[in-house]
């Protein structure tokens, strides 16, 4: 496939890649700071770059509403949103994976009002954690891209059919421009493929009804197999990465670990700080501090068996959370980090909530944590469980 | 559970994905005759084919023989007294609603 370099925002290759997917139908609303995306993807509708059905809606709720009737009449279906957006798709979110409806959506991630904010951080995409879709999370713009095509041939995979997020920092990845590779249209074309859906509205010779009332004599063994199917689609995830992989010349696993085999002291974490973070590694290495990062790249499925392998010759962990669980405990990620290392080590982990609304994570923050950590190493104590990074005192 | 349907109902690896039912109507095979308080009693003494009742019924639980009215499907038929409402007969209407025995 020949590939070209272009330098573009998050937003922009967002919108790109939608392009080259060409979806029958995108149903969306406006929202900061999801909007440059959307309307850049409008816009090659309206030049008749493509012939993508855009429903233009009153609502978030109606957009995931839309979503849901298309992609059950047997459409490829894609939208967009961030934050309140989300908050407000929230409980067609659930109804999208339990009829099993391989909706995309890249998801800008912003703060949850309240207060009000329209900058980054992961409570959005936390608040939908459960709720059957999978996740995957970039680091820059280039995933964005890459991760966007992956998705709809994950989504679509018949041992699959859940929908899927494509999460990436709201301002930070969205509005900044990056250099990126992008790829030929009739590569990405054959790369994607065509939709076969499993059932459809649309087949008059075979009729089917969506949505009926599930009892408790049904309902249960629907939401079985979800859970199979979202286990199942490691698999599919890993094989699509490994295809994508081929054709683009890049790696994408579940997580990906910086400078991580021989370090002491390590942060998990997911977004654009592992960008800033791979900066202040590589400055602590020439000072001699053995340092490495974890990235999780797929958050749903958790990839819980590979999180431990990579991080059990540690001697301290630092879990970095851009949203707080609230739960008098620490962030999301920090639960379940945990959570994959229990029995498996006894290697001190501690968290630390960052960002929330947007606020900056420069290198200072990045190499507080690591400094942090080495005295942890040093001495096996841990001194603050949970530590809230950045906030003024 | 389906009155015609007395085998074990599938598990969830035989169950379609997503709760989507691809068998078109098969609500006749599902006995929600069950839920009625009330149900109607046709006279066909008092009945002039007027078919209202007929065109009425939310559940398609009027019964039609030959082209004609001839009685309530209470298989279906939930009791809803729509029926028996609109059952134009005077002075004693030709569908009555009767408190049903259990
Ligand atoms: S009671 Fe209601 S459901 Fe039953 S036959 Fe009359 S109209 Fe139909
Ligand atoms: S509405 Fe009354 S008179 Fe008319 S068909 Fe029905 S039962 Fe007979």
């Amino acid at each position: 496939m020949s590939k070209k370099l272009v330098a573009l925002t998050g937003n922009d290759a967002a919108a790109y890649a939608m392009k080259q997917i060409n979806p029958d139908v995108v149903a969306a609303y406006p929202i900061t700071p999801q909007t440059s995306l959307m309307e850049k993807f409008a816009q090659y509708v309206a030049d008749g770059e493509i012939d993508t059905e855009v429903v233009l809606v009153e609502s978030e709720h109606s957009a995931m509403s839309a979503c849901v009737g298309a992609s059950a009449a047997g459409a490829r279906v894609m939208t967009a949103t961030s934050s309140q957006g989300l908050a407000l798709m929230w409980e067609i979110c659930y109804i999208a994976a339990g009829y099993r409806l391989p909706i995309v959506m890249p998801l800008v991630n912003r703060a949850l009002s309240g207060p009000i904010n329209i900058h980054c951080d992961h409570s959005d995409a936390m608040g939908v954690r459960d709720s059957g879709w999978i996740q995957l999370w970039a680091e820059n713009a280039q995933e964005v891209y890459d991760n966007l095509l992956q998705a709809i041939r994950i989504a679509e995979d018949p041992s699959v059919l859940l929908p899927v997020i494509v999460n990436y920092d709201g301002f930070i990845i969205s509005h900044a421009i990056e250099n990126m590779h992008i790829y030929d249209d009739a590569g990405i074309n054959k790369f994607v493929g065509e939709y076969k859906p499993k059932y459809t509205l649309l087949d008059p010779a075979n009729p089917t009804t969506f949505g009926g009332f599930d009892l408790p004599d049904y309902y249960f063994e629907h939401r079985r197999q979800i859970a199979d199917a979202m286990t199942k689609s490691a698999k599919v995830i890993a094989d699509v990465a490994e295809e994508f992989s081929k054709i683009c010349g890049r790696e994408y696993k579940f997580i990906e670990g910086y400078r991580l085999e021989d370090a002491e002291i390590a942060i998990v974490a997911l977004g654009s700080t592992v960008g800033t973070a791979r900066a202040v590694v590589d400055e602590l290495r020439e000072k001699g501090v053995k340092a490495g990062i974890l990235k999780i790249r797929v958050f749903r499925p958790f990839p819980e068996g590979e999180i431990a392998d990579s991080l059990k010759h540690l001697k301290a962990i630092a879990v970095l959370d851009r949203a707080d669980a609230l739960n008098a405990v620490g962030g999301p990620l920090f639960d379940e980090i945990r959570a994959a290392l229990y029995r498996k080590s006894d290697i001190p982990v501690v968290n630390y909530i960052y960002g929330l609304g947007g606020r900056d994570m420069g290198l200072g923050e990045i190499n507080h944590v690591y400094a942090d950590l080495a005295g942890i190493a040093k001495t096996g104590k841990i001194k603050e469980l949970t530590t809230y990074l950045g906030v003024r005192e | 559970m389906a009155k015609t349907e007395k085998t074990k109902a599938p598990g969830w690896r035989e169950v379609p994905i997503g709760g989507v039912n691809p068998e078109a109507g098969n609500a006749v095979k599902y006995n929600s005759g069950t839920w009625r308080t009330f149900k109607p009693v046709w006279f066909n003494d008092r009945c002039t084919q007027c078919y209202l009742c007929w065109i009425n019924c939310p559940d398609v639980s009027i019964l039609i023989k030959e082209g004609k009215v001839a009685g309530i499907d209470y298989e279906h038929c939930k009791g809803c007294g729509i029926c028996a409402a609109v059952c134009p007969v005077k002075p004693k209407k030709a569908i009555e609603m009767v408190k049903e025995e259990k």
